[in-house]
């Protein structure tokens, strides 16, 4: 009977199959949640070059444990709610041993809770919120949080800017420009600094005028904006056009082209804080640009591929020192990086899962970004 | 004093942009007691097409900058035409509730394929007109603010004149009245119908482009909020009535702006909405409209 026959031959190419997904080299998989399209498109594109760059440099190398790293991105749309889904699909379909992202601190807040759970470790590259990775010990940054941020620049506008009286212009709807404000605010009031006006927006607003007017009448000398580049860039040209000439400032979500793009002749001369600079020259830093450079068509890495760039290192390191990609080792052996030496300087994970890094200053000065100043923790 | 005028300023010219989408809104539910709720997504087109065009005029020149708004006006007209001609022309006999289900299909594929065309990233619009600011005293107000402010005047008020005093005015006015009696006097309901919607795309293109100029910062799914807001503004004044769609813009801009710029800034656009909840309670046929009791 022709059933007889096809059966014998089964076990055969069950075994065969068998074989060959044991013989055929093994890639550890990497998931990468990124925002490479939307509003935030210029950091999850920027972040992921960086990322991609280190993963395929440690293959070169030889790759970790013997085998080859794959990255799985997905793209979030910059989108509330997806971070979560992609987070969850990527764990059980794909099977990634550890997950890296995100760049905004609300998608990671969205995320942690899922790779806590399954106990599939993460990094975020460059979320500043503190909450992140207070949602468990599975939740790692290699970046800065916002409590340094925040007093960064508080001290920068008292200090240096001479600013006794702001205005903090806050986006409601991103975890981080909340964070950020209260931060500002605590430091830049304990210094002796008044917060005249508090306004607020939402993200995706396009007319500020409002708060700006309202801003005008306080007669402040300087504009805390906490928020992403998109709404900067316009509540600058709104600024000027409605004659406020003082000075804006923020934090690391203005770090984007489209700031100048968008903003042109309105953002010169206004300062943010963030994690690195292209023009701080370190051997490190040199090395990083020009291999950037090569690989992407001639582009300077900003913060966001530097700490993709890193983020991905310090997990490979990890790895390696954990002998094996089982999640709660590598989560130990992340828990214990000690002075890594990375593009973005030397990285210690704390106790709190965040590491302690310097900030840098930019202005934008002749439609570029400026270097001004670093400053240690 | 001087913070009140200036927001006052702000609202007017926020407002103005607001009455400029609502215009196509009431007149296109006027003719055909439908909502085009496409009507939104045309304006985002209009602002995509002065994206692409502004590349090839001289920046910052009168004849430029119109040269650019007409040719988005006549760019969204046609598409205006093209989606009723293959989407409502055949839905005509269907129940309401199909047309209006469609018509949020159709707005959904022009924004979810306006993300594929175009790219989800926010673009900055270029600066077609020439821009100043100006100041009054203490009061700001740039030149881009004024000229909405302008265009959306001479627009309402051309469109008081087509309807009210040319022959397709009237065949419009026809067929909102009585479409099977408009066809027996003669009236080619096709023609008129395509025609409505030619100019109601037409002055949502004017719309997005006025709106990119103030607002540089475009990206495929930015005639949600504002298409949102006028539709408010248009209900507000009363559906159908073109002098009630631009009073119920400026109304809706200056409560909006005054909101904006108090502590409640948070809530503004839950206190726009909450307008259209109270007049639709209180007032349903809007401030300058009125209830047309059909006899039987």
């Amino acid at each position: 009977m022709p059933f007889r026959r096809h059966s014998r031959l089964l076990p055969v190419l069950l075994a065969l199959l068998g074989a060959s997904s044991v013989l055929g080299q093994e890639k550890i998989k990497v998931g990468e949640v990124a925002s490479l399209t939307g509003k935030e498109a210029a950091f999850g594109q920027s972040s992921h070059k960086g990322t991609l760059l280190a993963i395929e440099e440690i293959n070169a190398a030889g790759g970790v444990l013997g085998q080859q790293l794959e990255l799985v991105t997905e793209d979030n749309q910059s989108k509330q709610g997806e971070s979560a889904t992609i987070a969850k699909k990527l764990i059980s379909r794909d099977k990634v041993v550890a997950l890296l992202g995100e760049v905004a601190s609300s998608r990671s807040l969205e995320m942690a809770p899922i790779c806590q759970s399954a106990k599939i470790p993460m990094i975020s590259p460059s979320s500043t919120n503190p909450k992140v990775t207070e949602i468990g010990n599975y939740i790692f940054r290699v970046c800065f949080i916002d409590p340094f941020q925040g007093t960064v620049m508080a001290k920068f506008a008292k200090s240096t800017l001479k600013a006794s009286k702001v205005a903090v212009l806050t986006s409601v709807s991103s975890a981080y420009s909340v964070g950020l404000a209260k931060y500002f605010k605590e430091t830049f009031i304990a210094d002796g600094g008044t917060v005249a006006i508090e306004q607020k927006y939402s993200e995706g607003d396009k007319d500020f005028k409002a708060q700006l007017t309202a801003i005008k009448a306080a007669g402040v000398d300087l504009i805390f904006v906490p928020g992403y580049y998109t709404e900067a860039a316009l509540i600058a040209r709104q600024a000027r056009e409605l004659g406020l000439t003082i000075p804006l400032a923020g934090g690391d979500g203005w770090e984007a082209p489209q700031l100048i793009e968008i903003g042109g002749a309105a953002v010169e001369g206004t300062y943010y804080s963030t994690h690195y600079s292209p023009e701080n020259k370190t051997p490190a830093v040199l090395e990083f640009v020009k291999k950037f450079q090569a690989r992407w068509g001639g582009e300077t890495p900003d913060a966001m591929a530097a700490l993709g760039y890193d983020s991905a290192q310090v997990l490979a390191n990890a790895i390696r020192r954990a002998g094996t990609t089982a999640g709660d080792k590598v989560r130990d052996a992340l828990a214990a990086t000690t002075g890594f030496d990375g593009v973005t300087g030397k990285t210690t994970i704390d106790a709190s899962r965040n590491a302690s890094k310097s900030a840098v200053i930019i202005t934008v000065k002749n439609g570029r970004f400026d270097f001004l100043q670093e400053v240690t923790p | 004093m001087i913070e009140f005028l200036q927001q006052l300023l702000n609202g007017l010219s926020l407002g103005a942009i607001y009455a400029l989408i609502a215009l196509g809104y009431t007149m296109v539910y006027g003719v055909l007691r439908f909502i085009n709720f496409a009507h939104s997504d045309v304006f985002m087109v209009g602002a995509f097409i002065g994206y692409y065009l502004g590349r090839h005029v001289p920046a910052g020149t009168l004849g430029g900058g119109l040269a650019v708004l007409a040719a988005a006006m006549a760019g969204c007209a046609i598409l205006g035409m093209v989606i009723e001609r293959l989407v409502y022309r055949p839905l005509r006999q269907a129940p309401t509730l199909n047309v209006l289900i469609t018509a949020i299909g159709v707005s959904l594929f022009l924004e979810y394929g306006g993300q594929i065309v175009f790219g989800a990233a926010p673009r900055n619009f270029p600066a077609i007109f020439p821009e100043t600011n100006l100041h009054v005293g203490q009061l700001s107000i740039s030149s881009n603010q004024l000229f909405v402010i302008g265009v959306a005047l001479v627009l309402m008020v051309g469109l008081q004149l087509i309807v009210f005093k040319t022959k397709i005015g009237t065949a419009m006015r026809a067929v909102a009245l009585n479409p099977q009696a408009a066809q027996l006097v003669g009236i080619n309901n096709d023609v008129v119908i395509a025609f409505t919607f030619g100019l109601g795309s037409a002055l949502a293109g004017a719309g997005g482009i006025l709106y990119a100029l103030n607002y540089p910062s475009i990206d495929p799914l930015m005639g949600v909020m504002p298409g949102l807001k006028a539709f408010v503004a248009a209900i507000l004044g009363g559906i159908g009535n073109i002098p009630g769609a631009a009073l119920g813009g400026l109304l809706l801009g200056t409560v909006e702006t005054f909101v904006s710029g108090s502590q409640w800034s948070t809530y503004k656009d839950a206190i726009a909405f909450a307008i259209l909840i109270v007049i639709l309670l209180f007032r349903p046929a809007g401030l300058l409209g009125k209830f047309i009791v059909e006899k039987v």
